[in-house]
């Protein structure tokens, strides 16, 4: 019976995943955002972690702008649906994307 | 009339590259975190006279982003030299660069405007032109701990990343 008990359980979790909002992992390293260009949901969360001894941004133009102090985390929850280019204002050379759909 | 402009044309070619030029020899590891930490601090001085003075949003940010990323990368270095016990070791190359560097904050300090945003930031472009140079042919080869090559590498990424910027700040200007 127990096998199949977890086995129920877990098709539980999974097909109840999606409604759980998931946390896109961005890096931050010698000033280049890796992936460079990701997919969400909206609901989702985007954390970018710094390991740059500088100080960085996640910014949209007309939209977020998240500060992600050196050798520290920033992140954002994503409101709405439709791709996004995002740029550092510190560095704007610094370029990445986000898809984000409904 | 023919020699004039070459003239000219040389004694350029030759203020810009004196300072560098200067090393000839292959520094040492004291001697290059003395040159890097002069060279940051030459142009966090700059970029607080650009804060000061321009009146230009675009030459202001980033002005702000040198300030800030200089100092960042000048607090590594020092933290990295007390952590080798290494004490920066003042020498030709650095006081070339200091020497330029107070000629063109006084030539810059006299003027206003959109002249001195023009003056900063083509400064800028070719002063960081000048020290990532340096970093590749002379200061990151010949750098001998590894932890001081690996920050100057980093260092250099940041600086190639400013000089872009100048360039753009540079053409919207223009």
């Amino acid at each position: 019976m127990r096998p199949l008990l977890l086995g129920a359980a877990l098709a539980l979790a999974l097909s109840a995943s999606p409604a759980f909002a998931a946390t896109i992992e961005v890096t931050i390293d010698k000033l280049v955002f890796s992936p460079a260009s990701v997919q969400a949901k909206v609901g989702d969360t985007i954390e970018w972690t710094n390991k740059d001894i500088l100080a960085h941004t996640a910014t949209v133009k007309g939209g977020w702008d998240v500060t992600i102090p050196a050798k520290s985390k920033g992140k954002v929850t994503l409101k709405s649906a439709g791709a996004v280019d995002y740029f550092c204002r510190f560095h704007p050379n610094m370029k990445g994307h986000v898809e984000v759909t409904p | 009339m023919f020699m004039r402009p070459t003239a000219a044309l040389a004694a350029l070619f030759l203020v810009s590259t004196a300072p560098l030029a200067l090393a000839a020899e292959k520094p040492t590891d004291p001697q290059i975190a003395h040159i890097a930490y002069t060279a940051g601090s030459i142009d966090i001085e700059a970029a607080k006279l650009a804060i000061k003075t321009s009146k230009n949003k675009e030459v202001v940010d980033f002005a702000r982003d040198m300030e800030r990323d200089h100092e960042a990368v000048n607090k590594q270095a020092l933290d990295l030299v007390k952590k080798l016990k290494v004490t920066p070791e003042d020498n030709d190359t650095s006081k070339a660069l200091a020497k330029a560097a107070k000629e063109e904050r006084a030539k810059l300090a006299k003027l206003k405007g959109a002249d001195f945003d023009k003056a900063y930031i083509e400064n800028e472009v070719a002063y960081h032109k000048q020290v990532n140079g340096a970093l590749e042919t002379l200061l990151i080869p010949s750098a001998g701990n590894a932890e001081l090559k690996s920050l100057l590498e980093t260092g250099l990424k940041i600086f190639q990343g400013h000089e872009q910027h100048a360039e753009h700040v540079a053409g919207m200007l223009k």
